[in-house]
């Protein structure tokens, strides 16, 4: 069976005024359908950037995708004009945002948003649209949807509009969902919510979500497979057991240990990271993390470690000294 | 609330309104009820939590405590002082020893000036250090907050966020308070910096003996650093206990829930977890309900919660609870 998704060596650039910031570096991996995998990463590692370039939505100048392939169900989408991509965005894969009251319109109906996306891919009448626009909004479970299609975005709070965008993405029935952030700006209780809800409906529809976060907890519960990204790189990957309770990845391990557990010892220290993440405009020549890593070895320094299957697709792992990792737990 | 220890901070029935005006003579019609009616006391050397989300008031709390904002109503008192009847003159005397920490570490710190002027202005304000001194306090404080003392010329911009933390810090300790609060200092940061924030806030307190009234929407972080933690709900406290008791012994429905939407960075623990969710968002604090702040989204609520406002009482010793039924929800 062929992947869903398949992305190999993708490489994203910016070409700015300071230097070239290289910000997506080498990234392949594969995603089949119905799964549900997340990526995780802190500001800057580049998560949302490969998000954008499957899309084709990197800002060009001064962003560049300058290697790389991105086959999506069969599709080299690299090689599709503007025109061919406004057609795959939306019926074939589908992006939600973080912030969800910067990419609703502010001056349109919620309504006539979800209407204008229907009829651009399918052929509806107005009336059609309408009502199906209705149905998503039952769907994601916003109460008296058929009268709040015809509210504006301000009149919704932060987890409706969220909602609201969920619908919108859901409208054409994408095969891959991409949400990038999408309970980030959001409470707890409202975060519970939508985690619960994109699970009923992944359970339902059966589409692939790519779930973009810094929050390793929320995808803890969601995700089959996650991807760790570390300055513009995957440096480990895996199904969620591997990630979680295998973990071979000295940043991993930190980022893991930088997080406080509700079930733990809160008197504990945290385990933190020293130092800061590399700067992309002059990323060193070995591995990205090594500046940080304690198990850093002269080797570390010179070479940059590839991302090594060391459980086939179920555990990868880009570090010269995982094994060494592996013994000593 | 504790007899055996005198507070540091005691604050009781404080409140906290802001005006709505509207028509054209900007006439007062309503008001917003950030903080309404919240009694505490922090004890010296402790880390009191306060958490809530968006909207909740606790941000307004910890400015209307140290009179940032003016106070509606309520008293506070920091060494059995009242700060709520200071004059202009003698509250400023009484800040040195109450500083705060704030959130966005990029909007805290004055980018035309250099770090060593930001940490030096509270010492320019409140002492008589001279030269010599004042650079050598500088030198000491960057020193304890893990910054290099070299950097005292650089400005603000030229450090990542996590820094800039670090300076707001070393700025708070310049006067060597007693009281910081710390209002959500570590929410903008990424995740590896975080830590190391909470972990340079736990060893200066250990080293200084400083008390904080640690302020934050990340229950497990705020559970991390307290001794004991507040649950705030739409400008009430809704819960006060020992970070251990209102973790495995929470009694309002709120807190359960809070609690319960916590995710949990383990898939096994994840996959069992029984999750409340709570239906709805947080109500408008310009219309709250009648009768109980929670009844809206509260899963046990009764007719009783819609009519009649609970009372926050001490349930079991050093444990306080605003719910009529606070005695039946015992987890």
């Amino acid at each position: 069976m062929t992947p869903l998704l398949e992305i190999k060596n993708l490489k994203t650039r910016f070409f700015t005024s300071e230097g070239v910031v290289k910000a997506v570096n080498n990234v392949s991996y594969s995603m089949e359908s119905g799964e549900i995998l997340g990526v995780v990463g802190e500001s800057g590692c580049g998560k949302s950037v490969h998000a954008l370039s499957i899309m084709q939505l990197v800002q060009d100048p001064p962003g560049k995708i300058t290697n790389g392939e991105v086959w999506l169900d069969g599709k080299d989408l690299l090689t599709f004009s503007e025109k061919e991509m406004k057609k795959i965005r939306g019926s074939d894969v589908a992006m939600i945002f973080q912030d969800p009251m910067t990419s609703l319109n502010p001056v349109f109906t919620v309504g006539f948003q979800i209407v204008e996306a229907l009829r651009l891919h399918n052929d509806m009448t107005k009336a059609e649209a309408r009502e199906r626009a209705g149905e998503l909004l039952a769907l994601v479970g916003i109460p008296g949807a058929e009268q709040r299609l015809d509210d504006y975005p301000h009149q919704f709070s932060g987890g409706m509009r969220q909602r609201a965008m969920i619908a919108m993405g859901l409208s054409c029935e994408p095969k891959l969902l991409i949400a990038d952030e999408p309970t980030t700006a959001l409470d707890v209780t409202i975060q519970a919510q939508i985690v619960d809800l994109v699970k009923k409906l992944q359970d339902d529809l059966g589409m692939a979500i790519m779930w973009i976060t810094h929050d390793l907890g929320v995808i803890a519960e969601m995700a089959d497979r996650i991807n760790v990204m570390y300055a513009g790189a995957i440096i480990e990957s895996g199904n969620v057991r591997n990630i979680y309770k295998k973990t071979r990845h000295p940043y991993t391990m930190g980022l893991l240990g930088s997080l406080p557990r509700l079930d733990e010892d809160p008197g504990a220290e945290l385990l933190s990271v020293p130092g800061l993440p590399p700067d992309l405009l002059a990323l060193p020549k070995g591995c990205a993390f090594a500046a940080r890593c304690g198990y850093r070895t002269e080797k570390c320094l010179e070479e940059k470690p590839p991302l090594e299957e060391i459980d086939g697709r179920e555990h990868a792992v880009a570090c010269w000294h995982w094994e060494e990792i592996a013994g000593s737990k | 609330m504790n007899t055996e220890k005198t507070p540091l901070v005691s604050v009781r029935n404080l409140k906290k309104h802001f005006p709505i005006t509207g028509g054209f003579l900007q006439n007062q019609v309503g008001a917003v009820k950030a903080v309404d009616g919240v009694s505490f006391d922090i004890y010296p050397g402790e880390t009191l939590g306060l958490v809530g989300e968006t909207g909740c008031g606790k941000t307004t709390v910890g400015r209307t405590m140290m009179r940032l904002y003016e106070p509606t109503a309520g008293e506070v008192e920091l060494n059995g002082v009242s700060l709520t009847e200071l004059g202009e003159k003698d509250l400023r005397k009484i800040r040195s020893k109450m500083q705060m920490i704030f959130q966005d570490p990029y909007a805290s710190l004055n980018p035309r000036m250099t770090v060593g002027s930001i940490v030096a202005a509270p010492l320019d304000v409140h002492t008589k250090l001279s030269k010599k001194e004042k650079h050598d306090r500088i030198q000491e404080l960057l020193d304890i907050v893990g910054l290099n003392p070299d950097f005292v010329n650089r400005y603000p911009h030229e450090f990542s966020g996590g820094q800039r933390q670090r300076i707001g810090i070393a700025r708070a300790l310049a006067l060597e308070p007693e009281l910081i609060v710390c209002d959500e200092p570590i929410s903008s940061l990424d995740v590896s910096i975080q830590a190391q924030v909470v972990n340079l806030l736990e060893k200066l307190q250990k080293e200084l003996g400083l008390t904080y009234l640690f302020i934050a929407h990340d229950l497990s972080m705020v559970r991390h650093i307290s001794d004991r933690m507040a649950v705030m709900y739409l400008g009430k406290i809704m819960e006060l206990a020992g970070r251990d008791e209102i973790y495995l012994k929470s009694m309002h429905p709120y807190t359960q829930a809070l609690m319960s939407a916590v995710p949990i960075p383990d898939p096994d623990l994840a996959a069992k977890s029984k999750r409340i969710i709570l239906d709805g968002d947080i109500p408008n604090p310009k219309n709250p309900p009648m009768g109980c702040n929670f009844n809206t989204r509260c899963p046990i609520a009764k007719e009783r919660c819609f009519i009649e406002d609970p009372e926050y009482r001490e349930i079991e010793k050093n444990h306080w609870v605003a719910c009529h039924f606070a005695e039946e929800t015992r987890s």
